[in-house]
């Protein structure tokens, strides 16, 4: 029996309360301020990854119900949002923020249920990063002149925003917030695996009277996202996801007025140097690839390990992944918790199989998945090179590439030799170095001696097929204003 | 014996330490959340793992005595209980603290070497050495020499040590580092890896005399360099943090960093101490909570 767990053996079970949060059994759209029956009559499912079981259904919008939202968006920015004093409608933003902040446990853990990450992630950094954006652009709301000095910033108009699974809330603040400071108003789109704590916010943007219109949620899958992309009272579309999709999302909006900003897939290099502190590296290596199960487009992928120190670096990489604790996504012990679909699982495996394939080595954590819901283990992959599946396509799980390198010069040339360019990170104790080779890396982020670090007032975004625009930051008002 | 097959230890270059990297794997470690049946049994374990201590120049015989008989008797509340691993006394104090503990397995330990500053002549640091193993110690908490370390003649600290742990023997050395007057963590390591090297049991924080004892980062830095100790020579070395610790939560998180750097097999009184006063009373507290549903009031607990 697992509850009589001594300390030796391991921890008992530490289990987030799920008392205090309310899941509906269904969620129809938000549009105009209501949540209202879709037109199209339809829903699906949105299940537990942890446990395969349902959590809720939310509904299915087809053209009609896109066409509603939108309308609902323009007449909101048109009648109320536009004209709002700036000041007013960062007390708004403000409210989300504080409310959010309120509720964070709550949100947290409906996170972890329905998208299977671990609560430690979830209640440390999805939700208390998502109210910092929300806190951070609230404050840009009246100071836009400050941003743009002699020059006057307005809103676009109405924000088609689509966003992915992995940091489903994160995603939703890093669109709504900018988009709402620069008095732009919204039709958000969350993902399909993940759509409840959007519909959460949108109850919550319910409690604090946020004007109808203002922020409209509707669900759906990819077709449902085409529709808004392609959708023609659309001034502005925000995307981030997958490159294959990004293509064909700009594929569509060529030759139209629509401003766009796409952050798309990376594989990132991680390179270490034989002089980095090299015990805090490997904890970096292990947060670079294994933070959310590998679903982070910016995850340190690729690995690059100077070769004097690599044999010291990948035993200890090896030790440090047989501690991770693997399970119960709403256990505060968990360090990684479930694969977030059936069809993410099913992708992770093949790429991974196609690495053993190639000649590649192996290595996974020690620990046991649980029988149901969607499991991968930590998964190191070693004897790999450049020309290698594992190393040039994106996996979007926790599976790492392990390579070598002599010199500087080859280990640049390495981490630039692919289509991506949105993250990297250096490890070495001399700070010249550090500044020698990141001026290299052509990559929208770079972190020196640590990696996935996030803060609102820092612009995020790729190089290369990595996308384009800038989130976060002063950059991430740009693509929401227009100046004149 | 040709001078390259000589193999000096070069501590000027030993691994460097990232500050940053080393908070963040501390606050990691302390979001576990150790509950139920697995509190208690870690309650339990740290209370088998303290030194219970008194160092004050006002310790009485009498002082002493009342410790080692708490020390074998925690409390008569509670069952199943453990008792601690060893009572630290001055050398002074040694034979009266071995008397009353002789038919037990708790140790004694002394600290020696000039404790705790270690600022007289070496002979005389290693005759107190001498002393208290005559006077009965089974281990012996020696202080390095700070200064001589800060001023970069690391050869000199390794020499003392290694010559304290001849002294001593099959008596077990517990080597203390001062942490809190080395500065930095590369230091730290560095002084960890010189005390290995030269035959320490134990590397141990503080001494608990100066304004900071022992810290998690600080902790943390040492486990590592245990752990890679072990890796390159296959020998365990044991770890006391003491000065500062006095509840069970900060107990159990300094175990649960020993369970997750070094592992299991480093969960034992043998290779881990805590140096405490007024941490037993706080376990005992905590364990009679966990069993009774309630908190009993100090005046329930002993104070020795």
């Amino acid at each position: 029996m697992t509850n009589q767990t001594d300390f030796i053996t391991g921890y008992s079970p530490a289990p987030e309360s799920t008392n205090l949060i309310e899941i509906k059994e269904r969620y129809p759209l938000f549009i105009k301020g209501k949540f209202s029956e879709p037109q199209s009559g339809k829903y699906f499912s949105t299940i537990n990854p942890a446990t395969e079981k349902k959590l809720s259904e939310v509904a299915v919008a087809n053209q009609a119900d896109v066409d509603f939202a939108v309308k609902s968006a323009r007449n909101a920015y048109k009648n109320v949002w536009s004209k709002m004093p700036p000041k007013e409608r960062s007390k708004y933003i403000y409210r989300i923020a504080r409310v959010l902040q309120e509720r964070g446990r709550e949100f947290a853990v409906i996170e972890s249920m329905d998208g299977g990450k671990p609560i430690r992630e979830s209640r440390d950094i999805d939700i208390p990063l998502a109210v910092a954006h929300f806190f951070y652009y609230a404050g840009w709301a009246d100071k836009l002149e400050y941003a743009f000095p002699g020059r006057k910033a307005n809103g676009l108009g109405v924000a088609g925003q689509i966003i992915p699974w992995n940091f489903p809330l994160l995603m939703a603040a890093w669109k709504i917030a900018p988009a709402l400071a620069c008095g732009n108003t919204v039709v958000l789109k969350p993902a399909e695996t993940t759509p409840l704590t959007a519909m959460k916010l949108a109850e919550l943007l319910q409690d604090i009277d946020l004007p109808p219109g203002v922020v409209n949620i509707i669900t759906g899958a990819g077709d449902t996202g085409i529709k808004i992309v392609d959708h023609p009272d659309i001034n502005k579309i925000a995307f981030t996801g997958s490159t294959d999709v990004g293509k064909i999302i700009q594929k569509s909006l060529a030759g139209t007025q629509k401003k766009y900003t796409l952050e798309l897939g990376g594989k990132a290099a991680h390179i270490i140097f034989d002089d980095a502190a090299i015990n805090q590296a490997v904890e970096g290596i292990i947060n670079g690839i294994f933070f959310n199960q590998g679903h982070v487009c910016c995850a340190g992928s690729r690995l690059y390990v100077q070769e004097c120190v690599a044999e010291e670096v990948i035993s200890k990489l090896k030790d440090r992944m047989d501690t991770l604790i693997i399970g119960d996504p709403l256990d505060k012990n968990t360090d990684i918790g479930a694969i977030n679909s059936k069809m993410q699982l099913k992708k992770i495996i093949e790429i991974t199989q196609s690495g053993k394939d190639e000649g590649g080595v192996l290595f996974q954590s020690k620990c046991t998945t649980p029988k149901s819901g969607y499991w991968f283990k930590p998964t190191l992959i070693s004897n790999v090179a450049q020309s290698s599946r594992v190393v040039q396509e994106e996996i979007f799980g926790p599976v790492l590439a392990v390579q070598t390198f002599r010199t500087v010069d080859e280990v640049i040339e390495k981490a630039n030799n692919t289509p991506y360019g949105l993250s990297g990170g250096v490890w070495t104790d001399k700070g010249a170095k550090i500044f020698k080779i990141t001026k290299q890396m052509r990559a929208g982020i770079l972190w020196a001696n640590t990696f996935n670090k996030f803060d609102p007032t820092s612009p995020f975004g790729g190089f290369k097929e990595s996308g384009m625009g800038r989130e976060g930051g002063i950059h991430g008002l740009y693509p929401y204003v227009e100046l004149s | 014996m040709k001078a390259n097959q000589i193999n000096i230890a070069n501590f000027r270059q030993t691994p460097v330490i990232d500050q940053v990297g080393v908070n963040e794997r501390v606050s990691r470690l302390n979001s576990r959340s150790i509950k139920k049946t697995s509190k208690i049994a870690a309650l339990k374990l740290a209370l088998s793992m303290i030194d219970l201590t008194t160092l004050e120049g006002m310790d009485t015989p009498g002082k002493v005595q009342q410790l080692c008989i708490k020390a074998k008797h925690l409390n008569h509340g509670i069952s199943d209980l453990p008792h601690v691993a060893a009572v630290c006394v001055y050398p002074s104090l040694v034979k009266i603290a071995k008397k009353e503990l002789n038919e037990t397995s708790i140790n004694v330990a002394s600290v020696a070497t000039g404790f705790p500053s270690g600022q007289t002549n070496f002979k005389t640091r290693l005759e107190e050495v001498r002393y208290a193993i005559c006077e009965g110690a089974d281990e012996v908490d020696m202080v390095i020499s700070r200064g001589k370390f800060l001023s970069g003649d690391f050869q000199l600290v390794f020499d003392e040590i290694a010559q304290t742990k001849e002294v001593c023997g099959n008596i077990h050395l517990k080597v203390i580092l001062e942490t809190s007057e080395l500065s930095t963590l590369d230091n730290i390591r560095r002084a960890s890896e010189i005390a290995m090297k030269a035959g320490a049991d134990f590397i141990k924080t503080s001494t608990g005399k100066t304004k900071c004892g022992a810290t998690q980062p600080i902790s943390l830095v040492m486990l590592e360099a245990i752990k890679d100790f072990y890796q390159k020579t296959n020998k365990k070395i044991g770890m006391k943090p003491a000065g500062g610790i006095s509840d069970s939560k900060t107990a159990i998180r300094y175990l649960v960093m020993v369970k997750e750097i070094l592992g299991n097999e480093w969960l034992t009184p043998t290779l881990f101490r805590f140096g405490a006063s007024s941490l037993a009373n706080d376990l005992l507290m905590q364990i009679t909570k966990q069993q009774s549903g309630a908190y009993q009031s100090a005046d329930y607990f002993s104070k020795d």
